[in-house]
């Protein structure tokens, strides 16, 4: 997917929101800023499968050889799917970060967490000033 | 706010060579270039280059420098031998650790030694303010007995140059010969490349990674030149330059403190291992009364290594559990590059530091096991093996 095509939070996770089976699903992942920012990743903690989030609710956690970072859900809803790839293959999110490395799907419970997100240039805005 | 950090003489090179910089204690100074995986491995490897000038750099001299620090640090150095270097420890009145210190001894240009100590920077101002209490002018002046104190950080640049391919870069540009140069030991060279425009520096076989390697400090006027010339010379052994990011994790798996995480001033060298950087017979220091006290009886709490299960790392302040029973604390943690796994330090309750001894760690408020192990974690190969001390 193109980053022009997501929303992205200002805690750095992107999602992709799609109309699925009357609902709506999120696919999240973590952007190409934070992960060129973290570097050297050597493990992800996903949540599980069925678990409900609240939208800023810290749900999985990304440690790299500096420091470990949370993964928070920007949406409110349940997770009905995980990348169960991606525990053994962390260079997807530098391959592949708006792709491949999705890190789960989230069926939206209410659409108020998407309001709080940007779009890329927006984002991109955001990340040239945390850079300075 | 603070101050804005303290620029080395190598600051806008790293900036212009997309080094990543963070603010550490006090001085602008890049955490990484590239990643700190790669940085560590070509450390373990090749050679790398490293900026230390934010390190303290407090020289000594006159007849009554070498009496001064010996009533300074923990460790002898009335004995030292020319181009020795020691490892020694400033303590305060109670045994506490006020800092970790290299010392080398050297001549100058007329013959006559003095000393450099070489003072952690988070620790500098502390330790200037120290010796200026222990050297006041009545002190510093005796006639006969002068010691002349100078902070010579900001006019030299100091780098690590360390890996199992450093001599080999290193050896052609000095007029001394590393090959016969002994672990903590260290010299006054002249530099043979025109960068240095004519001017010497200092050598010693030390470091902070575990590996072979040197530390040389030059004039700050040329740190800029001499650095772009030892990373042009390396470059067929395949050098790059490394951050503080790489720093940390080597030294980790080498199994070396840092102050402000394994060391301070709630610690003393006894629990911290460090018992034979404390000579407590002969030259009177802040606290050796206090330590030869202290070392007459067991001690609370020790310092160990410990490797965990699985990829998660606990960092500096994740406690360490027997049950329920809280017995230590994690002083510093990381992904072990060259060992593919999480290790850390830190301190427990006596008895409990044996190899092999179970624990849990809390990391974030999960629960991970651990163990002690030997340290340091991680050992260089046999054939870069070098005379020791």
């Amino acid at each position: 997917m193109k980053p022009e095509e997501l929303l992205f939070a200002k805690t750095h996770e992107w999602v992709y929101v799609a109309d699925e089976e009357g609902g709506k699903v999120a696919t999240l992942g973590v952007s190409a800023f934070a992960v060129e920012a973290l570097t050297d990743l050597v493990f992800i903690e996903l949540p599980e499968v069925g678990r409900v989030v609240e939208a800023g609710e810290s749900f999985g956690e990304i440690e790299s050889v500096k420091a470990v970072s949370d993964v928070y859900s920007p949406v409110a809803g349940e997770v009905i799917a995980i990348n169960d790839e991606l525990g053994d293959n962390l260079e997807l999110f530098k391959d592949d970060p708006y792709g491949a490395a999705w890190v789960a799907k989230i069926r939206l419970s209410d659409e108020g967490g998407l309001a709080e997100m940007m779009d890329f240039a927006a984002y991109e805005k955001q990340c040239a000033e945390d850079a300075h | 706010m603070s101050d804005s950090p303290k620029k080395t003489p190598l600051y806008e090179w790293h900036v212009e060579n997309g080094g990543r910089m963070v603010d550490f204690a006090g001085w602008s100074l890049p955490v990484q270039y590239t990643s700190v995986v790669d940085e560590h491995r070509t450390t373990r490897e090749a050679v790398a280059i490293t900026d230390i000038s934010h390190m303290g750099r407090l020289r000594f001299e006159g007849p009554g420098a070498a009496v001064f620090l010996a009533e300074l640090l923990t460790r002898r150095v009335a004995d030292m031998a020319l181009g020795q270097v020691r490892y020694s420890l400033v303590t305060n009145d109670d045994g506490g650790i006020l800092d970790d210190v290299l010392v080398g001894r050297y001549y100058n240009a007329h013959g006559q030694p003095f000393y450099v100590v070489v003072v952690n920077a988070s620790n500098r101002d502390k330790i200037v303010d120290w010796i200026h209490q222990h050297l006041p002018p009545e002190r510093a002046n005796v006639r006969g007995d002068e010691v002349i104190f100078t902070d010579v950080t900001p006019v030299w640049a100091m780098f690590a140059i360390q890996g199992p391919r450093a001599m080999e870069l290193l050896q052609p540009l000095l007029d001394v010969d590393l090959v016969g140069m002994k672990y903590y030991h260290g010299d006054q060279v002249r530099i043979l490349h025109p960068a240095a425009q004519r001017q010497g520096g200092i050598i010693s076989r030390t470091g902070y990674t575990g590996e072979d390697g040197f530390e040389l400090s030059v004039g700050a006027n040329i740190g800029r030149a001499m650095w772009e010339a030892i990373l042009k010379l390396g470059e067929p052994m395949g050098i790059i330059p490394t951050g503080l990011g790489a720093r940390d994790t080597l030294r980790l798996e080498a199994g070396m403190p840092l102050y402000g995480h394994e060391l301070g001033e709630e610690i003393n060298p006894f629990q911290a291992g460090l018992g034979s950087a404390c000579h407590l017979v002969g030259y009177d220091f802040p606290g050796r009364d206090a330590l030869k006290k202290i070392e007459s009886q067991p001690v609370d709490k020790v310092r160990i290594g410990l490797e965990l299960e699985g990829r998660r790392v606990a960092r500096h302040g994740c406690p360490i559990y027997v049950g329920e029973q809280p017995v230590g604390e994690v002083t510093s943690g990381t992904f072990a590059p060259s060992l593919d796994r999480a290790i850390s330090m830190g301190y427990v309750q006596r008895g409990l530091a044996k190899v092999g001894t179970e624990f849990e760690v809390d990391i974030r408020g999960r629960r991970v096991s651990a163990r002690v192990v030997d340290l340091p974690f991680y050992h260089r190969p046999k054939n870069t093996k070098r005379k020791s001390q």
